[in-house]
């Protein structure tokens, strides 16, 4: 069975949390399959749960300026940044339909990308006791999960044209001292539909969905 | 008094931390209901309300660290 996927393209963080929203009343219900979102955001710095005020280097006005939001959410983990040139995937799945278990989900995910990008020939891993997915210890990958009635929303963000990293120096992503990269970084230029449709089929591959369970 | 307890959350978590209650101290609570949002490893959760009762007691508070099995709150079923 296959995940349902939208593609929503180049989209305001706001009207795609919005759509999630939507899509995760359905997943909740069964109404709808589990779904995977698919964007790319304008330029918005997301706060998460555990986010630190010191976590951005620039006054908040300076930001407005150079059109970057500022966004509080409810999602876990800390500070990050999206842009055009990082794909966003939202995995809305009710796992009452696979295992409810957060950190069995949690890891997947990190399993979607690592198992993807090795197909890429890029050697990705973890590093313990940080969430996200990293190649030669610079971070390519973000993850911050919320799971309401054992559905979820919010997901992954992975970068992968260069363009998108030059914002990452305005904060401190994930409230730690890192370096970032990406695709382009890595492998030159890439395309986005192989990329999309690459890291849809490893969340199937990896997630074997079933269905909804009746 | 029913005891509001932090469950086994899955292999490799033993903690989360307090984000918020969407309750006070005093407020009538109804089973199943969101109670309380925790975070932890990247992931924001709500754990329901076990009963209806009133919120008597926040062990707790915002910011708090719980482990596994270790209570959260108390409800009393008969207020």
């Amino acid at each position: 069975m296959d995940f349902k996927v939208f593609d929503l393209g180049l989209i305001e963080y706001n009207q795609a949390f919005n759509f999630q929203k939507e899509i995760w009343q359905g997943v909740k219900e069964n109404k709808i399959p589990s779904s995977i979102i698919i964007c790319e955001h304008y330029p918005v710095i997301t706060l998460g749960r555990n986010t630190k005020k010191a976590n951005i280097f620039v006054d908040p006005s300076q930001l407005k300026k150079n059109g970057i939001e500022v966004i509080k959410t409810d999602r876990g983990g800390d500070i990050t940044y999206h842009g055009p040139g990082q794909l966003v995937f939202y995995p809305i799945f009710n796992l009452n339909n696979f295992r409810r278990d957060i950190a069995f989900f949690l890891r997947n995910l990190e399993e979607v990308v690592i198992r993807y990008l090795y197909e890429l020939g890029i050697v990705a891993e973890r590093i313990t006791g940080l969430t996200g997915v990293w190649v030669g210890g610079k971070k390519i990958s973000s993850i911050g999960i919320a799971i309401r009635k054992w559905t979820t929303y919010h997901g992954l963000s992975l970068n992968v044209y260069r363009p998108c990293l030059l914002n990452f120096g305005l904060i401190r992503p994930c409230g730690m001292d890192i370096e970032v990269t990406s695709l382009e970084d890595i492998l030159g230029r890439v395309k986005r539909d192989k990329i999309k449709n690459g890291i849809v089929r490893k969340f199937g591959e990896i997630f074997k969905y079933q269905g909804e369970k009746r | 008094m029913t005891k509001v307890i932090l469950p086994e959350l899955g292999e490799g978590i033993d903690k989360a931390i307090v984000s918020y209650w969407y309750h006070k101290e005093g407020d009538k609570v109804k089973e199943k209901e969101d109670l309380v949002e925790l975070t932890t490893d990247k992931a924001t959760f709500n754990l329901p309300s076990p009963c209806n009762g009133v919120l008597v007691n926040i062990l707790c508070p915002e910011g708090q660290t719980v482990h596994i099995g270790e209570a959260l709150a108390e409800i009393d079923e008969n207020g």
